[in-house]
């Protein structure tokens, strides 16, 4: 066994999956991703970390995101096989009314509070959680700030924000 | 009472908060303690105390370069490591050269702020557990680091001295000298500290089969760094995935043997900082003999940085773990969006599960071994 490349990967979930439909996305410069639908985030996420050429045993990092052009929000997950050595990055994107991304809580315990960071920033739902509350802002604070339109509260228990 | 009893809490257990105030918080957290007597049934990690929106920051200042000055203020003891992530991440984005000399200084810059870092977070841990003369010891040591910072960077605490593919002003003629004298006079202090309180044996009670992480526990809360080691896996970014030149330099991964105790407890992480301090001693002597002595520093800094659209997620070694920077740009000046994966917040998550069962006075120990530093926990 032995590293495999971001290609190899995809090719292995399509087989794991089925049926041809996720595939490798990148920009200009950077590092490529594979976008696929909410619905089989976790089954992907469980045969990514147990299967025995995976072995994605650490999730690197977690980032929410606000598309506010295609009014989506969306999630990132940059995995890392320490036995294997390969990297590869998945992406979810939800429509900004429904935004419910199922929690992989379960499955790497570094999402615990990088997901409840990402709900407490961008609002993003993830279905599951056991405890999804806001981690760096108060419990009763209002809006989510790292989205694009957010505007602050002008007043937070009667003081002033700004 | 009755409220109390509605609320799930049983007449033996009492509930309360250590800090947000509290000395040996390292900063303002504030952990609540759900008690039975003096063990330790819960703990519930509050934090946010110091949030200050950094990557909100990096989005609406809309300038790569302005962010530079904000990511030393997240691990405030170690601002030129988070620096260092930062403008690698950028250089990657840019796909940009940097000059020999200018990454031979960061390297030897990098790791004389690991053992700033260390001296600060081993003293403080001896502080948190009662020996008060080694905090004093160790603190001439890191102020002679600080002196060579200041010097050269202008400042002791927030440099803002790294540039993108660059450096912000040349280093002093005297830097080589400066560093080589300071290596020299600081290997003997190590094996001083090693009498004064590694192997003190109050300090062993105290530290040893106390918190112990085992090593699966740690890998799935996506621990790293001395944390990580200490449970003995020998994983270290600057060899498993190496960054800046790092390749380049012989060096060895200190890692936890449970040498006092058990395999992954406080002592074991305390003693890597001890362990990794001679080996950045060794990268920074490796480095003085590599560094070119001339080439402008400030040359190769671009004037302005429009990335092409693309996302990376770069990790780097900090003192304290994976420090990574996830950065989605969209072709404008202004970077779409700057996560900072902070190596602490990721430590501090796993508190609840390393400190059931605890002593009130151990989860002392436990908060002090896993060496936070709230500034980059609430970012």
């Amino acid at each position: 066994m032995s590293a495999l490349t971001a290609e190899q990967i995809v090719e292995q979930l399509n087989t794991f999956l089925g049926e041809a439909e996720l595939e490798l996305a990148s920009g200009a410069v950077g590092q490529p991703w594979i976008q696929l639908r909410p619905e089989i985030l976790p089954a992907v996420c469980l045969f990514l970390r147990d299967n025995e050429a995976m072995r994605f045993d650490s999730l690197m990092c977690l980032s929410g995101l606000h598309y506010d052009k295609e009014n989506e929000l969306g999630v990132v997950y940059n995995l890392h096989s320490t036995r294997f050595n390969h990297k590869v990055n998945l992406k979810v994107r939800v429509p900004i009314e429904n935004p419910h991304v199922p929690s992989i809580e379960r499955i790497w315990k570094t999402a615990d509070w990088h997901e409840r960071e990402a709900y407490d920033m961008l609002g993003i739902i993830f279905d599951n959680h056991p405890n999804l509350l806001r981690i760096l802002t108060p419990d009763d604070w209002e809006g989510h700030p790292l989205r694009k339109d957010y505007v602050q509260q002008a007043f937070y228990q009667g003081i002033p924000t700004t | 009472m009755m409220e109390l009893v509605k609320n799930g809490v049983d007449n033996h257990e009492m509930v309360i908060n250590m800090g947000p105030q509290h000395p040996s918080t390292h900063g303002v957290l504030r952990l609540e303690l759900v008690l039975d007597g003096e063990l330790i049934k819960q703990v519930r990690p509050n934090i946010g105390y110091l949030h200050r929106c950094f990557e909100k920051h990096a989005e609406v200042l809309q300038d790569y370069a302005k962010v530079i000055p904000y990511t030393d203020r997240m691990d405030y003891v170690s601002a030129i490591n988070q620096e260092h992530g930062y403008v690698i991440a950028i250089e990657r984005l840019l796909e940009l050269e940097v000059p020999e000399r200018v990454e031979y200084a960061r390297v030897i810059m990098a790791e004389l702020q690991r053992i700033a870092s260390h001296l600060l977070g081993i003293g403080a841990f001896g502080l948190d557990l009662g020996a008060f003369s080694p905090f004093l010891y160790l603190f001439t040591e890191r102020e002679k680091v600080l002196d060579i910072f200041e010097k050269n960077t202008g400042a002791r605490l927030l440099y803002n001295y790294f540039a993108v593919a660059g450096l912000m002003r040349p280093l002093r003629d005297d830097f080589k000298g400066d560093v080589a004298a300071f290596v020299k006079s600081f290997r003997p202090k190590i094996k001083e500290l090693d009498d004064l309180l590694s192997y003190n044996s109050i300090f062993v009670k105290r530290t040893a089969n106390i918190g112990v992480l085992p090593a699966q526990v740690a890998i799935n809360y996506g621990a790293s760094g001395p944390v990580l080691r200490g449970s003995g896996v020998a994983w270290d970014l600057r060899k498993n995935d190496p960054y800046s030149i790092y390749d380049r330099f012989d060096f060895d991964i200190p890692i936890g043997r449970g040498e006092m105790g058990t395999l992954g407890d406080c002592w074991d992480r305390y003693i890597i900082r001890v362990r990794e301090m001679e080996q950045s001693l060794l990268i920074i002597e490796q480095a003085l003999e590599g560094m070119p002595d001339e080439g402008d520093v400030m040359a190769s800094i671009p004037k302005r940085i429009r990335p092409k659209d693309g996302e990376l997620y770069v990790r780097t070694e900090s003192p304290r773990g994976e420090l990574g920077y996830f950065i989605s740009s969209d072709k404008t000046a202004a970077p779409f969006r700057i996560k900072a994966r902070a190596p602490s917040f990721v430590h501090l998550s796993m508190l609840p599960a390393i400190s059931k069962g605890a002593l009130i006075a151990d989860m002392v120990a436990i908060v002090g071994s896993i060496d936070i530093v709230l500034g980059e926990v609430d970012r």
